[in-house]
């Protein structure tokens, strides 16, 4: 009998801790499916974020390495220096990558690192329960924003792939999203070429990837789903920035 | 010995760090040290090295974390307003249990305050300027030979117990020019390093560098075995230099440049009559707490002479523990103290103490 369904095998057999709902289960998994896909498990090296997915060195197969808040992409810059024949990403949240990190991944883009950036953008802080994050929407109710998100008080949304699209050594810059089946699998897909954009040697790719939160926006698992659609999508444009007819 | 060259402090550094096999450099410019990374940014093209200047010091600690981690010798450099950016990483150096070598060619604080000479950032450096319970080594170099030879142990020291090594000089070190004599060929010690990540060739398991612990027993596990490997260290890599100690009437402890006024200052004193002899720190942590001991009944007090408002002298007070009376004078924002103000403090115990 022919098996058409089984976990990747650079995904640790681990259960998960996050929330029920939360999206990072699913991109944990195209990660670990690119990987398999690719052939590289046993040449790639992750570096993970602080934030919900602090741990998920514990649940890739690959060896990881834990940075500081925002830090991931130098730590990987550190990485990919010492082994440019290894396959190097990072996996960073919102709060990591667009406020404490903004330097390092707007740097790392630049410098055309031959590094991979998976960016969940859920418009909120999870792991600190609920604090706006950059990418948190105009209106949003937040645990810091509890009259919701006020520009005038509390600036504007950012649109990451917008600004590291603009940088030299960014080459494969999209967003995606986990919202239905069709976004996931254009997910995996556009997971793919960056990493594949990494081993061809191009430069620097990301990912960003529309996620929800839940539990943090006081939504069951299918409403968050929904939410993400009627309220982020229509904000953060989904498409390829970058790199889209890049031959791999 | 091999070649001797006339060379500048900082550049020094850079061609130890070279000799000692370091072919990662990451560093942001900052006064008075950027010709460590001049040199570096010279000599690493012809020899496959891999110089980053990173937009930050935050991010070139965090290169340096993310190199070491790969298995690579791994320096960087700078002057105390980067260093205390770096303490964030440093923390997790630490906490990773990393090997790395950070140069800290000091200047005057706090704040942005001068690009001249200070020993300022002592507490910073050997109490723990980043969060938690954590050591660095700490080597003061006093000399241009010196600083080469230290700079090629710090590598392997920070090999030898996975830790971080700060190389702790004043401006007057990194800017200052004297001969050294480099040896044809650097001892350099073999490292176990099959802890870093390498990828796993799918051969072993997953290799993971990390310094988060959400478990309390296991964190306290790790800080017990950082401690345990902290006491090692206290007990086989103390360096210190005795000058004149025996019988001494007063005994002055001083560190790097500072030193040198000092041992001038003796001979002076020797003139009048008076016997002063010199501990000399050169590890500052872990720190020649068993000489302060051995000599703490000899002299009739003791000195610290430091370019800061008094930070070492805490520690010589910790180790005299109340035997002797244990005086202090220094100098900041970039003043050096004259031999003579230091022969006058010394006149001035030696007639009090009498």
């Amino acid at each position: 009998m022919a098996i058409v369904f089984q976990r990747p095998h650079a995904l640790k057999e681990k259960p998960l801790h996050y929330c029920p709902g939360c999206t990072h289960g699913i991109v944990h998994r195209l990660v670990a499916e690119v990987i398999d896909e690719l052939g590289i498990e046993g040449i790639t090296i992750g570096v993970s974020p602080v934030g919900c997915a602090y741990n998920n060195y514990e649940y890739f197969e690959c060896d990881m390495v834990q940075a500081a808040h925002g830090r991931a992409p130098a730590v990987a810059t550190g990485i990919k220096r010492v082994h440019p024949d290894k396959v190097v990403f990072t996996y960073q949240g919102d709060g990591d990558l667009a406020a404490i990190g903004t330097a390092e991944i707007i740097h790392a883009a630049n410098r055309g690192e031959k590094i991979t950036t998976i960016f969940i953008n859920n418009a909120i802080y999870g792991m600190t329960s609920g604090q706006m994050a950059p990418t948190t929407l105009e209106g949003q109710v937040t645990t810091t924003t509890p009259f919701g998100r006020k520009p005038e008080l509390h600036g504007y949304p950012v649109r990451v792939c917008e600004m590291i699209s603009t940088l030299g050594g960014a080459v494969f810059v999209e967003r995606v999203s986990v919202c239905d089946i069709k976004n996931i699998n254009n997910t995996k897909r556009a997971i793919k070429k960056a990493f594949q954009v990494q081993m061809a040697g191009k430069g620097f790719s990301l990912v960003e990837v529309l996620s929800t939160c839940p539990t943090n926006w006081g939504l069951d698992p299918v409403e968050a789903l929904q939410w993400l659609k009627d309220n982020m999508e229509p904000f953060y444009r989904l498409g390829n920035f970058k790199g889209k007819d890049l031959e791999v | 010995m091999g070649e001797k060259l006339l060379m500048k402090g900082n550049e020094v550094i850079a061609e130890a760090a070279i000799r000692a096999g370091c072919r990662y450099y990451f560093g942001y410019p900052i006064t008075p040290q950027t010709e460590i990374m001049h040199y570096i940014a010279k000599k690493f093209p012809s020899i496959g090295g891999t110089f980053i200047q990173a937009e930050s010091e935050v991010a070139a600690i965090n290169m340096v974390y993310g190199a070491a981690a790969a298995g690579a010798r791994v320096m960087t450099s700078s002057s105390s307003p980067g260093i205390s950016l770096k303490q964030e990483g440093l923390s997790y150096i630490a906490g990773a249990e990393l090997p790395a070598v950070i140069v800290n060619i000091v200047r005057c604080g706090p704040g942005l305050g001068g690009i001249l000479p200070s020993q300022g950032d002592y507490f910073q450096a050997v109490k723990g300027g980043g969060h938690g319970d954590y050591k660095m080594v700490v080597l003061a170099p006093s000399s241009i030979q010196e600083l080469y030879e230290l700079t090629v142990e710090a590598f392997n020291i920070a090999d030898r117990y996975r830790i971080a090594v700060m190389i702790m000089g004043d401006g007057t070190l990194g800017q200052m020019m004297e001969t050294v004599e480099f040896r044809d060929r650097e001892e350099i010690e073999e490292a176990d390093k099959s802890w870093a990540v390498t990828g796993t060739r799918m051969e072993r398991e997953h290799n993971v560098i990390t310094s988060i612990y959400i478990d309390p027993e296991v964190l306290e596990d790790l800080n017990n075995r950082l401690q345990a490997k902290y006491r090692i260290i206290e007990q086989r890599e103390v360096r210190v230099e005795t000058y004149n100690c025996d019988g001494a009437d007063i005994i002055v402890s001083a560190f790097g440049t500072v030193a040198r006024i000092v041992k001038n200052v003796i001979r002076m004193a020797e003139k009048e009559g008076i016997r002063v002899g010199l501990i000399r720190p050169i590890t500052l942590w872990p720190f020649p707490t068993e000489t302060f001991r051995k000599y703490a009944e000899v002299p009739a007090a003791f000195l610290s002479v430091e370019l800061n408002a008094g930070q070492m002298v805490e520690d010589v007070r910790l180790a005299v523990n109340g035997k002797r009376e244990v005086y202090f004078y220094g100098r900041t924002g970039g003043m050096i103290p004259t031999q003579k103000e230091i022969l006058d403090k010394i006149r001035e115990i030696y007639k009090n103490s009498r």
